[in-house]
């Protein structure tokens, strides 16, 4: 392997292992907002445990994203310099904004975790409220930064020098806001069907439990919710890239030959010498109808573009498949949950569904990774779109296996250790039956 | 004032926030590491305790200083990353691991064994991290980074592996456990023995500072002219008389118990220090090669950086006082150990 292949692959390391906890960060807040809300109402005895239970889980998980975070932020620097001296002017500004809505959330998370007792419960519910939108301010952010990525704007180069620099107009790039909002959606969908299938495991055996009831129903809550509209930002977000990334959509569609009337393929093995796709699904008139909403849209494949602009296509496609199939696995779920609550039966009294949400809990956070395997391996050759290749970007140490592998083995250490904290948390001392309503 | 100055001076500002607070978090996790006697196991708690809801936040103020630099200084960035990538690389190391390691202690021991080793992995990596930080703000200021034409020309070794950046390591480490050896000092309020433990231990590192500062101060002359010429210039006697009047106000309160005075003292010494620094720095970002007007990024970022900032510093400074007077010692109680 070569240096620059090492540091992508540290990169991809880092931020497949901090997604995960971004995302979490995002989506706890929300959870243990609404428990606590709901016992503020009802003053149920269960949702205040469950709040305090979800606070303590999202310390935890916090602690691991915000450090993992800050690793990131070197690592723009330490793996890709000259990236950042070409881009760090120009998108250094969400990078600086997103640092206040960070701070935000993490006074607010301290006062939140070790505020219960010192705390009027108005006051701490406020806090709750302000680490849940901040999570979401930090990630829009972040994401802002990675849009311009995708779709740069804001600035003007001739012969190499960046001129009339506009940093907000930088900031909100075409592909942002579908970004955003698609990652967003994302964050609580993954969080939602997580959490509902811890609990949901627990039903199983205990469906009295009033602990497991309160927050499977939260949870699976945000899952309808979330479902379907992430399904439409889906649309959204693909539709935007067909415009401002044709390369990147025909690798995620593997659509090889610019023309009208495409056929949409599902799964297979792109073959880029032969052009085509193996044992792939065919539907036709599809892909032209989901790229600009009529079937006679002409939809670039790959061969309007040199072969040296395209990016992997074997993995930008089957990531891509991977994530719609979790999608639509979830929404599937949603829908079934959202049929027992239109005819009024209570969520947790069918094993099946049950049984279906523990199986669907990592599904979210599968999409997620698959999602950004999609946006970043889809962009390639390139860091910035059309503007600088990621060989150029690379920094000039040698030896980069070190790190990554260094970086490999630490979070393969945290990540196990994480499971047994949160299985301790959660599991073992998970409140039994003496909460039994 | 050029608005290169004033995102230097932002830089300076957090810097100094991040050394009195996030800086006494890791000398927390230091004196952590180094607990011993009877009381070993109730000085571990209430360093927990003191940092448990501030650290998160504290350590923020890195972010910012990163964030800041390579938004408005991004070619300078670009080379400090280059130039720094080894010590850096472990300093992310250490980041990971200190934070991890504080949650996982308390939130998933299981036994006093796992406690331990958690507690040595916080410690060790409480101790390594600022000596790292340290190490690359010295290198930043050795004179031995060279730049020709925005390009680095000395390799990834220049810099932070010579005595002065050393030496400015280990400074941070004492300066950082003089730190929170004397916070803890009001954090203990009430509990004479384990207040007595800090106070000791603010004693012995607060003196062990003045031999690290004069060796610093001596390598400077060889190994960091730029720092050297500015504290033997013309403002250095008042800044040096202020430093040191801080430095012997935060000992002889220590030694007399005004506990309270003598956080006041600490921190207007810690201030001192890194002000100081700050003047003998400037104009340079990387000496001798790199101002701040060299790498400064489009003018247009630069404003637009100011402005975000201030309003930000609106936003934040409250939630800060917020957060600390909530979590004040005395505020009602201990933070509630079961449930946080």
């Amino acid at each position: 392997m070569t240096d620059l292949l090492f540091a992508r692959s540290l990169m991809a390391m880092s931020l497949a292992f901090h997604i995960i906890f971004a995302v979490i960060g995002i989506g706890m807040p929300l959870l243990m907002v609404i428990a606590e809300a709901k016992w503020m109402r009802n003053r149920d005895p269960a949702l205040l445990d469950l709040a305090r239970r979800w606070a303590k889980g999202t310390a935890i998980l916090f602690a691991v994203g915000a450090a993992s975070g800050t690793v990131l932020s070197f690592e723009l620097g330490l793996l890709w310099p000259e990236f950042m001296r070409f881009a760090g002017g120009i998108i250094g500004m969400p990078f600086s904004l997103e640092g206040f809505a960070f701070f935000t959330e993490a006074i607010f998370l301290g006062l939140y975790l070790y505020g219960w007792n010192r705390l009027k419960p108005a006051a701490h519910l406020a806090c709750g409220i302000v680490v849940a939108l901040s999570g979401i301010a930090s990630a829009a952010f972040v994401i802002a930064a990675n849009a311009w990525m995708n779709a740069p704007v804001g600035f003007t180069l001739e012969n190499g020098i960046i001129t009339d620099v506009d940093p907000i107009a930088a900031m909100l790039s075409p592909a942002t806001f579908p970004q955003v909002l698609h990652m967003t959606i994302a964050a609580y969908l993954a969080t939602g069907a997580g959490v509902a299938a811890v609990h949901a495991w627990f039903l199983r055996d205990e469906p009295a439990n009033a602990f497991h009831r309160h927050a499977f129903n939260i949870a699976i809550g945000i899952v309808i919710v979330a479902a379907p509209l992430q399904i439409a930002s889906g649309d959204l977000i693909a539709k935007m890239t067909a415009k401002l990334q044709p390369a990147k959509f025909a690798a995620m569609e593997a659509h090889y030959h610019t023309g009208s009337r495409a056929p949409l393929i599902i799964g297979g093995i792109p073959d880029d010498d032969a052009m085509a796709v193996r044992w792939g699904i065919e539907i036709p008139l599809v892909l032209s109808f989901l790229a600009g909403g009529s079937v006679d849209t002409e939809v670039q494949g790959l061969d309007a573009f040199p072969r040296d602009e395209w990016p992997n296509t074997r993995i930008v496609h089957l990531a891509f498949d991977l994530m719609v199939a979790c999608g639509m696995a979830l929404l599937a779920l949603a829908g079934w949950a959202a049929i027992r609550l239109i005819r009024r039966r209570p969520l947790t009294g069918s094993r099946a569904l049950l049984n279906a949400c523990v199986i669907a809990g990592p599904l979210g956070f599968i999409a997620i990774e698959a999602g950004w395997f999609v946006t970043e391996v889809g962009r390639q050759p390139w860091i910035i779109q059309g503007i600088m290749r990621t060989e150029e970007a690379v920094t000039p140490m040698p030896g980069l296996v070190v790190p990554f592998v260094g970086f490999a083995l630490m979070y393969l250490l945290l990540s196990v250790v994480l499971v047994l904290a949160l299985r301790s948390q959660f599991l073992e001392t998970s409140p039994a039956k003496q909460v039994d309503a | 004032m050029s608005v290169e100055t004033i995102l230097a001076l932002v830089i300076l500002a957090s810097l100094i926030f991040y050394a009195v607070s996030g800086g006494a978090d890791f000398g927390g996790g230091v004196w952590d590491l180094l607990a011993f006697g009877p009381r070993a196991e109730r000085q571990r708690q209430a360093i927990s305790d003191a940092i448990g809801p501030i650290w998160e936040a504290n350590h923020v103020w890195l972010i910012l200083v990163i964030v800041v630099v390579f938004t408005a200084f991004p070619a300078a960035f670009a080379i400090i990353m280059t130039a720094l990538y080894v010590p850096l690389m472990l300093v992310l190391f250490g980041i990971v691991l200190r934070a991890s390691a504080f949650v996982f202690r308390k939130y998933a021991s299981a036994d006093a064994a796992t406690y331990r080793k958690w507690s040595a992995v916080f410690g060790a990596s409480s101790l390594l991290t600022p000596f790292l930080l340290g190490l690359s703000l010295g290198a930043l200021a050795s004179g031995e980074i060279r730049v020709v034409d925005g390009l680095l020309t000395t390799g990834f070794l220049a810099g932070w592996t010579g005595a002065f950046a050393i030496g400015c390591g280990i400074f941070a480490q004492a300066l950082f456990a003089f730190l929170a050896a004397t916070y803890m000092t009001v954090e203990t309020e009430g509990d004479d023995a384990l207040q007595s433990d800090f106070r000791i231990r603010a004693l012995a590192s607060g003196l062990s500072l003045a031999p690290i500062a004069l060796a610093v101060f001596l390598l400077a002359r060889t190994g960091a002219t730029a720092i050297f010429d500015a504290l033997t210039g013309a403002w250095a006697p008042p800044l040096l008389i202020a430093t040191s009047i801080a430095a012997i106000g935060a000992l002889w309160s220590l030694a007399t118990g005004r506990y309270r005075v003598a956080r006041i003292a600490a921190i207007a010494q810690v201030t001192f220090i890194i002000a100081g620094w700050g003047l003998g720095q400037y104009p340079w970002l990387i000496v001798p090669d790199v101002t701040f007007a060299d790498a400064a990024g489009p003018p247009r970022t630069l404003r637009m950086l100011v402005w975000a900032l201030a309003i930000g510093a609106l936003l934040l400074f409250p939630s800060f006082a917020y957060l600390f007077r909530v979590f004040r010692p005395g505020a009602g109680g201990r933070p509630d150990r079961t449930d946080a």
